[in-house]
């Protein structure tokens, strides 16, 4: 495990905002560290980069021990802060450079490392810009590049993609998913597709515990039930479907059907007798497999 | 570290905001040696800079503030800070390159008044009638002055995350600080009273300024710089 958080813990005055959190990363695999907002995500990553103490429990980062040792940890991460802090004074190229001096790079080092960061962030054309007149898409670039900048092992990035338009949304994550290759990320987001999109681990974490983590696949599996949507001309009866267990109407009313089923063969075929039965007229049947977005709504309110 | 530093220098000549206070200091300085006829050596009739050395501390009091407001409460408001932090300096290392940084300005604002002397050892009668010693007496005593309200400055900045709120508290405790201990032992009397003008800056900045540089004036000084810095770190160190 390049990652690993065990029981981490932390009060703001009385509130709990984290309760005995664990889990773990590995190398290769961005980790969606998912939650509504206020569930203690900014608050988890500040503790791991070493920006806030935590109460109780402990954080490894490639073996190292991050909370007794932050500094010497911190050469290892690349830190991507909730709402990309940036000198928006300074000019882009300026501003890596200093970020660069500060992990220590000489100066002909940094200066190639720099240019190559320029080049594949796709800040070729805005290099020479101050910071402050750089569109929302392209000072995430900045931030990005800043956090890459002294090639680290792991990449905490919050919330990377708040506040982009759709274009830029799918460019930030191309970039994201390009740089991850070989290196431990997490990545925390409130939005559903976006760790469908790229993440292969899913930690779900609600009012400062941690609900799920597991890889993504086994999640969407694990949830197992597939929804059935029935839609018909006339009104419907739910006395007519008692053999279908949790069937109820749909948001369009009575023409509309919903079940949740384990077996979609079994019940589609009681579903066409009963239409056969009633000589109803079929408008659409559809089967849907749930998706993150219901699951994610489903256990954060579960609680 | 370096990069810090250079970085703080840079933000000051790369603004306009670094050029106008050290333009406004000489401005003013300029003013109260030469123009004013109160203050003027022109009007005084004696070869030496009394005028400068008793009002600079004055300038210096709005000065030094109006440099160092900005230099952690801005990337605490920012959140720049958290970019800082979470590098691989150290909050000593922090302090200490902003300081440097901020001791560096003050010491480019103090350094043309050299030309001052030059001007007064050619306008002495005769020429070169200058007392050198008391001159670089209260010089080195006004670079530590500037030096410690750095500090000062550094630590009001290190308090809160509005840059109007640490100008205006750095500007009270380098007043108290200068003037403040000083008023207040002449209220008082007896062994208090002298204690407490021993804390005040302007009681060493008066001993230095006789041309004696006295290790006990300047350990003290130096401990004030060491006890603010080291506030802005502890102060720091628990937010």
């Amino acid at each position: 495990m390049s990652l690993e958080v065990s029981h981490l813990s932390k009060f703001y005055g009385n509130q709990k905002a984290l309760d005995e959190v664990s889990f773990s990363a590995v190398q290769g695999r961005i980790l969606g560290f998912l939650g509504p907002n206020g569930a203690g995500k900014s608050t988890t990553m500040k503790i791991i980069t070493g920006y806030l103490a935590a109460d109780s429990g402990e954080v490894k980062i490639l073996g190292e021990n991050a909370l007794k040792y932050p500094k010497l940890v911190s050469p290892k991460i690349g830190y991507l802060p909730e709402n990309n802090p940036l000198y928006l004074d300074l000019y882009v190229r300026e501003f890596l450079e200093f970020s660069a001096g500060l992990y220590g790079m000489r100066t002909s080092h940094s200066k190639e490392q720099v240019s190559e960061l320029i080049k594949k962030t796709g800040l070729s054309t805005e290099h020479h810009k101050k910071i402050g007149q750089l569109s929302k898409g392209y000072r995430q670039r900045v931030g990005l590049a800043r956090a890459l900048i002294h090639d680290p092992q792991v990449l905490i990035l919050d919330e990377p993609t708040t506040g982009l338009d759709p274009n830029q949304l799918v460019e930030i994550r191309q970039l994201i998913q390009e740089v991850a290759t070989n290196k431990t990320v997490i990545l925390s987001t409130h939005i559903m597709q976006e760790v469908e999109a790229i993440c292969k681990d899913v930690v779900i974490i609600n009012k400062g515990k941690i609900l799920a983590a597991s890889p993504l696949s086994e999640l969407k599996a694990g949830s197992g039930k597939i929804e059935l949507v029935l839609e018909t001309e006339e009104d419907l009866d739910l006395v007519w479907f008692e053999k279908l267990e949790k069937a109820r109407f749909g948001v369009k009313g009575k023409k509309q059907l919903v079940l949740e089923t384990i077996d979609p063969v079994e019940s589609r075929k009681i579903l066409m007798q009963i239409i056969a039965e009633r000589s109803l007229n079929l408008n659409s049947l559809n089967q849907t497999k749930k998706n993150l977005e219901t699951l994610f709504r489903e256990i954060t309110n579960s609680q | 570290m370096k990069s810090l530093f250079l970085k703080e220098i840079n933000a000051f000549f790369g603004s306009l905001t670094g050029y106008l206070v050290l333009a406004l200091f000489l401005i003013s300085l300029g003013l109260i040696v030469w123009v004013f006829p109160e203050s003027s050596v022109l009007d005084y009739g004696f070869a030496d800079l009394e005028a400068l050395f008793s009002y600079t501390p004055f300038v210096f009091t709005f000065l030094v503030p109006a440099l160092s407001m900005r230099l952690i409460s801005e990337e605490r408001k920012t959140g720049t800070w958290e970019l800082l932090q979470t590098s691989p300096l150290s909050l000593v290392q922090i302090i200490l390159a902003k300081y440097l940084a901020l001791v560096t300005l003050v010491f480019l604002a103090v350094l043309p008044t050299l030309l001052y002397a030059y001007s007064i050892i050619q306008l002495g009668d005769p020429v070169g009638n200058l007392d050198l010693a008391g001159f670089f007496g209260s010089w080195i005593g006004l670079l530590m002055i500037g030096f410690t309200f750095a500090a000062v400055g550094l630590f009001a900045s290190a308090l809160t995350s509005q840059q109007v709120v640490a100008f205006v508290l750095g500007v009270f405790l380098c007043f108290v600080l200068y003037f403040g201990f000083t008023a207040l032992s002449e209220i008082l009397s007896g062994n208090l009273a002298y204690w407490i003008e021993e804390l005040s800056l302007s009681y060493h900045y008066i001993s230095l300024s006789r041309g004696v540089i006295n290790s006990k004036d300047i350990f003290f000084l130096l401990g004030m710089i060491w006890v603010f810095l080291g506030s802005s770190v502890l102060v720091l160190r628990n937010k």
